[in-house]
């Protein structure tokens, strides 16, 4: 074990050591993992408000069905996908396989369900705060999405970090959507799983490393952000 | 804000899809593990860039799933190592013509405690056979990758059916070659590997090379243009002018030069 703690850390210096092919690598990583979150945000805020205030028969159902999407298996997701973009898939002709692109969409259907189950909680939650007063204002249920979800914005920045650790720690769909290519879709995830495969644990190791510092990164910066904002919220109240 | 993501996400799907409909700028090889992870390809693919531009994108998975990609059409060119499948392969008109590149051979490796005590032994069939009598455990690929189809078939010429010991001392790790040596590692097992993969291979452990020279190891690399015909969309001439290269006198001499302390892994044999 000792010669694996200084071979660990001489990876991991030699990683720091500004080695731009790993640097294009991470930066890749946050670029389709930032792209899915935003586009889950987009999709699944709305359906997530929705769904904690709309009032339709089958509505518990469809809240259930949401929360277990929470748990899709990346390599499920990776293999629909492929099959949807493959030449052979109804896609095909987009010539989106093996791309960021392709990537982002698997990130995107994994993520979304996570964005928009939480989502629901807070709002439903809000909601039931607020109800007297929106209807005193006389606003319908659909009508106050808006508002509620500017007022849990803070509440679903956590959801939306939710989504960022799912899609930055994922590795089974972007492998089979992405193909690992060298330049061109190896990210994170898959440049640890391929350094595992070729027996260079330490290094593997030392990619994981960097991998947690990103995360720990944005998640720091975000709850920075955050703090910031609602310290500026109570100035102004 | 939100119009800007829209617009930056439009922009990044547009790229892609622009990049991707730059006619063959770029070709995808549907290949196996052995010929990335012991770096051949990261060695010689750049000679081939730099003379003609085009860019090789290599899906590196088992032999397999690598046929079955191509099979669906997202591949332009197939090189792997299972010739009785590639030629299925061209038989069924999913490809053009089927081309030897280079050979390498397969290696019995194990635990150096060898308790099947096949070390040194030059017939590959009767190791295997030691092994199964002395239920000592075997990591499989399991995964019909090209090194597990080799392994089947050894596994024949030993007059043994391992897989009704699957679970036991058998073990189907399912995973690439180097998942699996990473098993064997872990276990003390025996594991049947290309040598250029067991070459590269940072974890050897306790473990080391106990059968060798069988001619029934030998390990044969093809490659085959998907056929047009079959998927319109393949970028057939890219991809003929990156066959015509590995299998001519330039490829063939990349392929030879190249050295991992000093071995040299692959052996060109083009016709």
């Amino acid at each position: 074990m000792q010669g694996f703690a200084s071979e660990f850390s001489s990876a991991l210096s030699l990683i720091l050591n500004g080695d731009a092919e790993l640097w294009a690598i991470v930066l890749l990583s946050l670029k389709v993992s930032v792209f899915a979150v935003l586009i889950s945000a987009l999709i699944g805020m709305p359906v997530g408000a929705a769904l904690a205030v709309a009032r339709f028969p089958g509505r518990r159902v469809l809240i259930v069905l949401m929360n277990a999407l929470m748990g899709l298996p990346p390599v499920v997701v990776g293999l629909l996908v492929y099959l949807m973009l493959s030449r052979s898939g109804p896609l095909g002709v987009l010539e989106l396989l093996y791309t960021p692109t392709a990537m982002i969409i698997a990130q995107v259907v994994l993520v979304t369900p996570i964005v928009a189950a939480l989502t629901r909680q807070v709002v439903e939650m809000l909601a039931e705060e607020y109800s007297e007063q929106l209807r005193s204002l006389g606003v319908s249920r659909l009508a106050s999405v808006p508002v509620l979800l500017w007022d849990a914005r803070l509440a679903l920045l956590t959801a939306l970090l939710a989504g960022f650790g799912r899609a930055i720690a994922e590795v089974g769909a972007v492998i089979i959507v992405g193909g690992n290519i060298n330049h061109v879709t190896r990210v994170m995830t898959t440049t640890i799983a391929l350094e595992t495969s070729k027996g260079n644990l330490a290094l593997a190791l030392a990619l994981g490393a960097i991998l947690i510092g990103i995360a720990v990164a944005v998640n720091a910066m975000v709850s920075t952000l955050s703090l910031r904002a609602e310290q500026e919220g109570l100035r102004h109240a | 804000m939100i119009r800007n993501i829209v617009r930056a996400a439009l922009i990044a799907v547009g790229l892609s899809a622009g990049a991707a409909n730059a006619e063959e700028s770029f070709i995808v090889v549907q290949s196996t593990t052995s010929t990335q992870n012991s770096g051949l390809l990261d060695y010689i693919l750049p000679w081939f860039e730099a003379e003609t531009g085009i860019d090789v994108r290599v899906v590196a998975v088992g032999t397999g799933q690598a046929i079955r990609n191509a099979i669906n059409g997202d591949g332009d060119v197939l090189l792997v190592h299972a010739k009785p499948a590639e030629e299925q392969f061209v038989i069924d008109g999913w490809g053009v013509e089927r081309l030897d590149v280079m050979y390498n051979d397969f290696v019995l490796v194990g635990p150096k405690s060898d308790p099947a005590k096949v070390k040194g032994g030059l017939d590959v069939a009767v190791a295997l056979a030691a092994v199964a009598e002395a239920e000592a455990p075997f990591a499989s690929r399991g995964d019909d990758s090209g090194t597990h189809k080799a392994e089947l078939r050894l596994w024949v010429a030993a007059d043994t059916d391992p897989t009704g010991a699957s679970g036991t001392w058998y073990r189907e790790t399912g995973s690439g070659m180097g998942a699996t040596l990473n098993v064997a590692s872990g276990m003390g097992a025996y594991a049947l590997t290309d040598r250029a993969t067991w070459q590269s291979f940072g974890n050897k452990g306790n473990m080391e090379v106990l059968v060798e020279g069988d001619p029934r190891l030998f390990n044969q690399y093809g490659v085959i243009l998907v056929n047009p015909e079959k998927h319109p969309r393949v970028r057939a001439a890219a991809g003929q002018r990156f066959i015509d290269w590995l299998t001519g006198p330039d490829g063939q001499a990349a392929i030879s030069s190249y050295k991992l302390d000093g071995q040299q892994l692959f052996f060109p044999n083009a016709k």
